[in-house]
C-alpha cells in the first residue's frame, strides 16, 4: 500500500472535498451572497435546498440539547436488530439451501420472485401485521437485508473448492465438520463482501418504516421536519443517518479485517 | 496375501450434464493391483485418466463398471485406509500451516495440545519448522506441496495415492523430496500409489511402473517390474546401467502413446 505520508495526504484532500461542497452549498443558498440567477426570490434557494450553517446548527442543537437520543436509539436499535436477524437468517438458509439440491430446486423459482419483488412495498403489509411499533421496521429491514446475505452464502457454498473438498473428506471430516471447518470459513468471505451492502439496507428498512408511521426514530424527526417544510432539519436528519451508516460500515470493516486475515491481499510488501 | 488395494477392470465414463449423449470414456477396463508394501508408479500422457483412477482408488468417484476393493473388502464411500496428496491445492485458506497439518486430527477428536505437538513435529520433518503460522497465501508452491505432505502422512495412512505431487517443485528440491519420501516409505513400508508424467522419477522411485495409453478409454498398456536395488538415491540412480536399459525399454513402448495423446488434444 501507499507509505503512512502519502495516506495522510490522501485523507487531507478527502477532507478538502468535503469542505468544498460545504463551501459550494453555503455560497449558493445563503441569501444575498451571491446574485440571484435562477430564482427571483433570494430566500427560494435556501428553502428549497436548506443552508449548511442552519443544518450543522441543528445538528449541534440536537446533540447538545439531548433531543435526538432517544430518536437514534430507536433507529438504531431496528437497524441493528434487522441486520442481525437478516444476516443470521441468510447463513443459515443459504448454507441449508445450498446443500440440500432438490429443496433448492423446488424453491428456486419462489426464491427469485420474492428477490424481484420491490420488498420495500411490503412495508403498509408489516404495519398492519407488527403495528407501529419497532417490530414493523425490523421485519422490513429483515427482509432487505436477508436476501443479499442469503444469495451470497448460497453463491460461496456452492463455488467452494471441489479439491479443498474431496480433501478434507479424505482427512475424515464428517458432514457436520464439513459444514463448520469447510462451507462456512468459505462462505463467509462472500458474507462479508454482501455485509457492506446490508448495512445500508437495514437503515432504509429502519427510516423507511418509521417514515411511513411511528411515533419515535429519526425517520420520524424527517416526516415531522417535511411536515412544516423545515428543510435544513431533513438535511441534518438525513448527515446524521449517513455518519452512523458510515460507522456501522466501519465496524464490519473492521471484524472483516480481524476474521479474514488468511485472506490474501494485494500487495503486501514493504517499500523501503 | 490379500492386496492392499485392488481395482478390477475398472471403466469411468462421465456424462456432460443433462446430455446423456456427450459422454467421455476416461478409462476403460483397467486393472491395478497393489500390494502392501509396494510402491507402484503410474505413468501416462496428460489426460489420460490418471488422476481419475486415483479418485476411484480414493472413494470419491464411484466407477461405472467394476469393483474396488481395499484389503480384500469392496470400497464404499470414501477409503478411510488411504491418505490422497492432491494434484490440486488442496489447503484450507483460512487455516494456516499448523492447523492445516493437524486437521485430521481434529477431526479423529485428538485434543488439540498432542495435535499441536504432532503437527510441530511434522512440519519440521518436512523442512518447515518455523513456518507453522503462516497462511498458505503466504507460501511457496512448494512449501504448499509439503503441508500437504505433511497433512496427510500425520495420519499414517496404510495407503498413499499421490498425484504428481512433486511437479510443481524445481529440480533440486523434487530431488530432495523424492529421496525423503523413500526415506520415510522404507521406515514404514506403506502401499503407495504414485502418479507423474515423468518416467524418470517413476522408475527412480518405484518397484513397479504401469503405463496407461492415451485417452479416451485409456488402460495399461505395460506393466514393469523395476529390480533396482534399494536403498536408492534418486540422482544417483539414474546414472546407473539397468536403469537407463529400463528407461529405454519403457520410452519406446511409450512414445507411440505420448505422441498419439499430444494429436488428440491438438484436435
Ligand atoms: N468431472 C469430469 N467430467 C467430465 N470429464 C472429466 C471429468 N474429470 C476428468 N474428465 C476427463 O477425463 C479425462 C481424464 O482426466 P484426468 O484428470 O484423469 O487426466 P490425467 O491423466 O490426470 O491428466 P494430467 O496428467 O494432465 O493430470 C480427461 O479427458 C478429462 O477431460
Ligand atoms: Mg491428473
Amino acid at each position: 500500500m501507499r507509505s503512512s505520508g502519502g495516506r495522510l495526504k490522501l485523507r487531507l484532500w478527502q477532507a478538502a472535498v468535503l469542505l468544498a461542497v460545504f463551501c459550494a452549498w453555503h455560497a449558493l443558498t445563503v441569501p444575498g451572497v451571491l446574485p440571484p440567477f435562477y430564482f427571483e426570490d433570494p430566500n427560494k434557494a435556501a428553502f428549497f435546498f436548506g443552508e449548511p450553517l442552519k443544518v450543522l446548527g441543528r445538528i449541534w442543537d440536537w446533540f447538545s440539547g439531548g433531543d435526538i437520543y432517544r430518536h437514534l436509539w430507536v433507529t438504531l436499535q431496528e437497524t441493528l436488530l434487522a441486520f442481525a436477524t437478516g444476516t443470521v437468517l441468510g447463513i443459515a438458509i443459504g448454507i441449508w439451501l445450498a446443500l440440500a439440491p432438490t429443496a433448492s430446486a423446488i424453491l428456486d423459482p419462489y426464491i427469485k420472485a420474492l428477490n424481484a419483488m420491490p420488498r420495500v412495498i411490503l412495508a403498509p403489509i408489516f404495519m398492519v401485521w407488527f403495528g407501529l411499533g419497532m417490530l414493523s421496521k425490523v421485519a422490513l429491514g429483515v427482509t432487505l437485508v436477508f436476501f443479499i446475505v442469503f444469495f451470497n452464502v448460497f453463491q460461496g457454498v456452492r463455488e467452494v473448492s471441489p479439491t479443498v473438498l474431496a480433501n478434507a473428506r479424505m482427512l475424515g471430516a464428517s458432514r457436520r465438520q464439513l459444514l463448520r471447518h469447510v462451507y462456512l470459513p468459505s462462505a463467509m468471505s462472500w458474507v462479508f463482501a454482501s455485509l457492506h451492502n446490508s448495512v445500508g439496507l437495514a437503515f432504509v428498512g429502519a427510516v423507511v418504516g418509521e417514515y411511513l408511521g411511528s411515533s419515535e426514530g429519526v425517520g420520524y424527526l424527517i416526516l415531522q421536519a417535511e411536515g412544516v417544510f423545515d428543510i435544513n432539519t431533513v438535511f441534518a436528519g438525513i448527515l446524521v443517518l449517513t455518519a452512523f451508516a458510515l460507522a456501522l460500515d466501519a465496524l464490519v470493516a473492521l471484524a472483516e479485517r480481524r476474521l479474514m486475515v488468511w485472506q490474501p491481499r494485494s500487495g503486501e510488501t514493504e517499500r523501503i | 496375501m490379500t492386496p492392499a488395494l485392488e481395482l478390477e477392470r475398472v471403466t469411468c465414463t462421465f456424462v456432460a450434464g443433462e446430455d446423456r449423449a456427450q459422454r467421455h470414456t476416461a478409462v476403460r477396463d483397467t486393472s491395478i493391483t497393489v500390494a502392501p508394501g509396494e510402491f507402484v508408479a503410474v505413468v501416462g500422457p496428460t489426460g489420460c485418466g490418471k488422476s481419475t483412477l486415483l479418485n476411484i482408488a480414493a472413494g470419491l468417484l464411484e466407477p461405472s463398471a467394476g469393483s474396488v476393493r481395499v484389503f480384500g473388502e469392496p470400497l464404499a464411500g470414501i477409503n478411510a485406509r488411504a491418505g490422497y496428496l492432491f494434484q490440486a491445492e488442496a489447503l484450507m485458506p483460512w487455516r494456516n500451516a499448523l492447523q492445516n497439518v493437524i486437521a485430521g486430527l481434529e477431526f479423529r477428536g485428538i485434543g488439540p495440545a498432542a495435535a499441536r505437538a504432532q503437527g510441530e513435529d511434522w512440519l519440521r520433518r518436512v523442512g518447515l519448522g518455523g513456518f507453522g503460522d503462516r497462511y498458505p497465501h503466504q507460501l511457496s508452491g512448494g512449501m504448499r506441496k509439503r503441508v500437504s505432505l505433511a497433512q496427510t502422512l500425520i495420519l499414517d495412512p496404510e495407503i498413499l495415492l499421490m498425484d504428481e505431487p512433486f511437479s510443481a517443485l524445481d529440480v533440486q528440491t523434487r530431488q530432495l523430496m523424492e529421496n525423503e519420501l523413500l526415506e520415510l516409505w522404507s521406515a514404514d513400508r506403506k502401499s503407495v500409489v504414485f502418479i507423474t508424467h515423468d518416467l524418470e522419477e517413476a522408475i527412480a522411485l518405484s518397484d513397479r511402473v504401469m503405463v496407461l495409453s492415451a485417452g479416451p478409454a485409456s488402460h495399461p498398456i505395460g506393466d514393469y517390474r523395476i529390480d533396482l536395488p534399494r536403498p536408492r538415491d534418486v540422482a544417483e540412480i539414474r546414472l546407473d546401467r539397468r536403469f537407463n536399459e529400463i528407461h529405454a525399454d519403457i520410452w519406446h513402448a511409450m512414445k507411440d502413446e505420448v505422441l498419439k495423446g499430444y494429436a488428440q488434444q491438438r484436435r
